[in-house]
């Protein structure tokens, strides 16, 4: 155990979680206490020792699925009950590269490896598993799934989306779900069951069961139930997938071992990720991610500027106190004065490939506009346009953001960038309204197409502004390469930054006030 | 920061709090000359729910090992998900008393450990003073050790935890409000179940309490305080832990509705909305369900009572327009 928690420390350590020595003592110590062939204590055991905030916790999951495959009889690969399906013989550690592939070949053929359920019956089973819920059956159908249809192939260094969608592919859930769903309105939901609540014992059954087993006159499903029961299979089938990914997981790391798959596994934190080569799914991660950045960062500068706020003694005030404690002044008082707050515009380049940096961007200047006195924003592709009431009509950030994409008049000739055109527009219409107490921050990868860059438009607001930043989320070994022209606008600007992370956003941001 | 007191330095009572006033199955049990307060993780969970919180075993797990391992738990996640209650029921479970630290903003060592009660030293020395006495030297120093005694001192929580000889369970609430000085203040404390006062001198702990630290994650915890603490993220339960939740609080409610009310919720929480339900908000409208006859929810119904869910008026409309949609847009 001892020799599998090192190798599994070490690789959330490579997934880039914090995780101290003491912390590793700890996890040591407590898998001790708890009953190790349970898969589920192992998990809770190393996940309150090892992992001290939630937004690690995908990383750690799929770090300890591939670690801990292979733990408790469940588990194991060798098939049971279900019959020769898939991969027989091949245990953690043991390794026999190749048997891997040929099962599964032989599975993935046309079916008719004669020792393996034909697609038909594996349709039907998957069919009556969702209907009636049960998990078991669920975990079976994964596995037979798998070996049928995934056609995995030994020795690949992959990390098995590439299975994982083949598989998918094959099983046609979204099919599955309809027929469910017809079957239902059909009045014929028959044998469908929800795992029992726990202490139900005079069998009413639950809710689902009940509609469906209403009168085959009333039969018809109203809209929120039919809603509910969707969701009751939607949910199910989910953890099908899960299912499936898990029994790859488990044959990948039989075959090429624990730590190759992690490496092929391993993402970047959702801090870590680059706003230019963001995948959508990392992008969704940054976009749940983005929500308590922000809400931390309120926090901290709220605090901070009340902080600063406790001004100097108030002599008379302390003394009016004193009076209560027979004029020993043992309450010192203070005043408080009213700091001035400077004005923000936000300047965003939205156009394709920096459009994801631009709108996270914007979400966390304006989840802290308490702290300016006002913020105003533009976007620019070639054509500039100003978007500050969007986000006054708008409810919340995010949908702010989103409606900026829609509503926005960025495009003047070709909707291709061009920072210079987009910089004059800005200076011809609103540059008189730059002020001493202006901040202006500009994002984007100055990336003009070859275009003039007007670099004056620059030299112009840094005169008038109070601050002029730039946000660049390219590396800063590109800068200046090819068509990037920032070194032409670097000049004239109080701070050129590269930001390719939310983290590093982040702490830009709060400098920022 | 200095190294934690070994665990098991300071002898647990444990027995004592099992029996104590014929609880429930908290079975103390006599590990390595050391007392633990839970047998197993089964038997805690089952104790828990005995007392009126529903756990998993994930949540009884962190629990248990806390116990077991002499540590806090730090525990963070949404509002309203039973992080204060979680507290309050281990106390209610082992017989212990609460003992609660709500921090807030500007809580300093004054509010949470001790305090020197200054206005009452006042008036001692000023009483002294009306009564002039020759040998005024000698004096100065029988006041000073009169006026830093314990009838002087105020005992805030963290220093209550630290004395108490009986069972305690310590709850530092919403741990995420103070300042850094604070955090290190309280990191000290938890590391060492020690306080040292300099007029009076260094008390420790005779028993390690059982210490629950909650965030509601609005500000980084410092790393050190993080490696000390066992983590908990308690997020919104699963629909069968739900259901029976809204079992165990709600008066009268039918396993129909509960189970109907649990998949609502959850289907509301897979929505994009600002403020998911809580399981407080769960519950709030289970009983005004049962209080107004409903014994099943539809359309008009969920229209006229989501805002018992739903807190903002763009959430309440999405929820009410999804709900009656049948099929949920897909969200993949
Ligand atoms: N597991 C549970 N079993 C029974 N009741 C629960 C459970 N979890 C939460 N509750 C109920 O939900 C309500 C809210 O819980 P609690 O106040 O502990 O939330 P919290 O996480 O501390 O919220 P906040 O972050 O707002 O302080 C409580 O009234 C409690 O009764
Ligand atoms: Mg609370």
């Amino acid at each position: 155990m001892l020799e599998v928690l090192t190798g599994f420390v070490s690789e959330l350590r490579r997934a880039g979680l914090p995780v101290s020595v003491t912390e590793a003592a700890d996890a040591a110590e407590a898998v001790r206490h708890i009953p190790l062939e349970d898969r589920q204590a192992v998990k809770y055991a190393l996940g309150a020792t090892l992992v001290k905030s939630s937004a690690h916790w995908r990383a750690f999951e799929t770090a300890f699925e591939v670690y801990f495959s292979m733990r408790g009889p469940q588990f194991a690969l060798e098939e049971d009950s279900l019959g020769p399906a898939g991969a027989r013989g091949e245990r953690a550690g043991e390794q026999e590269t190749g048997s891997l592939g040929r099962e599964a070949m032989r599975g993935a053929g046309e079916g008719g490896g004669g020792d393996l359920v034909s697609p038909e019956e594996l349709a039907a089973m998957l069919y009556r598993a969702l209907q009636n819920g049960d998990t078991g059956m669920l975990a079976a159908v994964a596995r037979l799934a798998v070996a049928l249809f995934a056609g995995m192939e030994s020795g690949r260094p992959v990390g098995g989306t590439y299975y994982l969608y083949r598989t998918l592919r094959n099983l046609d859930l979204d099919g599955v779900l309809q027929r469910l769903l017809g079957a239902a309105r059909a009045g014929s939901g028959g044998d469908f069951a929800a795992p029992a609540p726990a202490g139900a014992s005079d069998g009413t059954g639950g809710y689902l069961e009940g509609i469906l087993q209403r009168d085959a006159e009333s039969a018809r499903l109203t809209p929120l139930e039919e809603r509910l029961l969707a969701d009751e299979y939607r949910f199910r089938i989910a953890q099908l997938q899960r299912e499936i990914e898990a029994e790859i997981r488990r044959r990948l790391v039989a075959d090429r071992g624990a730590e190759a798959l992690a490496k092929s596994l391993r993402r970047p934190l959702p801090e870590d990720v680059d706003f230019m080569h963001a995948s959508r799914d990392e992008i969704a991660q940054m976009r749940k991610a983005i929500h308590p950045l922000a809400r931390k960062l309120q926090a901290r500068l709220a605090r901070k500027r009340r902080h600063l706020r406790r001004g100097a003694l108030d002599f008379r005030s302390t003394m009016r106190h004193s009076l209560s404690f027979g004029g020993v002044p043992a309450e010192p008082r203070f005043r408080h004065p009213k700091p001035t707050k400077p004005e923000i515009f936000v300047v965003a380049d939205v156009s394709g490939s920096v459009a994801a940096f631009a709108r996270f961007t914007m979400h966390l200047v304006y989840s802290i506009a308490s702290q300016f006195s006002k913020v105003r924003s533009f976007v620019f592709v070639d054509g500039i346009d100003e978007v500050t009431s969007i986000f006054e009509r708008s409810e919340t950030v995010g949908e702010a953001v989103h409606r900026v994409n829609l509503e926005a008049d960025v495009i003047w000739i070709d909707g291709h960038s061009d920072y210079g055109h987009a910089l004059s527009v800005f200076w011809q219409r609103w540059g008189k309204e730059v002020g001493p107490k202006t901040t202006v921050l500009v994002l984007g990868d100055a990336r003009s197409n070859y275009h003039s860059s007007e670099s004056w438009v620059m030299r112009e607001l840094s005169e008038r502004a109070r601050r002029v930043y730039w946000l660049n989320p390219e590396p800063k070994a590109y800068w200046g390469s090819g068509d990037s022209i920032v070194d032409k606008y670097a000049p004239f600007c109080d701070g050129v930054y590269e930001c390719r992370t939310l983290r590093q956003l982040e702490s830009f941001v709060e400098h920022l006030v | 920061m200095t190294r934690p007191a070994a665990a098991g330095a300071a002898p647990r009572t444990a027995r004592g709090i099992a029996a104590s006033a014929g609880r429930p199955v908290v079975v103390g049990e006599e590990g390595a000359g050391e007392a633990v307060r839970f047998a197993s993780v089964p038997a805690l969970r089952e104790g828990l729910g005995m007392v009126g919180y529903l756990a998993d075993d994930g949540l009884a797990g962190v629990v248990f090992l806390a116990d077991r391992l002499g540590k806090p738990v730090l525990v963070e996640g949404p509002a309203g998900t039973g992080k204060t209650e979680l507290a309050k029921s281990v106390a209610r479970l082992t017989g212990a008393r609460l003992i609660r630290l709500q921090c807030y903003e500007g809580l300093d060592e004054s509010k949470a450990l001790y305090e020197w009660n200054y206005k009452k030293q006042l008036l001692r020395i000023q009483v002294e003073n009306a009564a002039p006495d020759d040998e005024s030297a000698g004096r100065w120093n029988e006041i000073e050790d009169d006026i830093f005694s314990e009838e002087f001192l105020l005992e805030r929580p963290l220093l209550e935890a630290i004395r108490a000889s009986e069972p305690v369970v310590l709850l530092i609430d919403e741990v995420d409000r103070v300042e850094v000085e604070t955090e290190a203040l309280l990191l000290e404390v938890l590391s060492d179940y020690q306080v040292s006062i300099p007029e009076l001198g260094t008390v420790v702990a005779t028993q390690i309490p059982l210490v629950f630290l909650t965030s509601n994650n609005t500000r980084e915890l410092s790393e050190a305080l993080k490696r000390r603490c066992l983590y908990l993220h308690l997020d919104y339960p699963s629909l069968e832990r739900e259901r029976a939740i809204v079992l165990a609080k709600v008066p009268d409610v039918t396993e129909q509705l509960a189970d109907q009310v649990a998949r609502i919720v959850r289907s509301l929480r897979a929505l994009e909305l600002k403020k998911h339900p809580s399981i407080s908000e769960t519950l709030d409208w289970a009983r005004t369900l049962v209080l107004l006859g409903i014994e099943s929810v539809d359309e008009a119904t969920a229209r006229e009572t989501l805002h018992l869910l739903l807190k903002y008026r763009t959430d309440i409309e999405l929820a009410a327009k999804e709900l009656a949609a049948a099929t949920a847009r897909d969200s993949a």
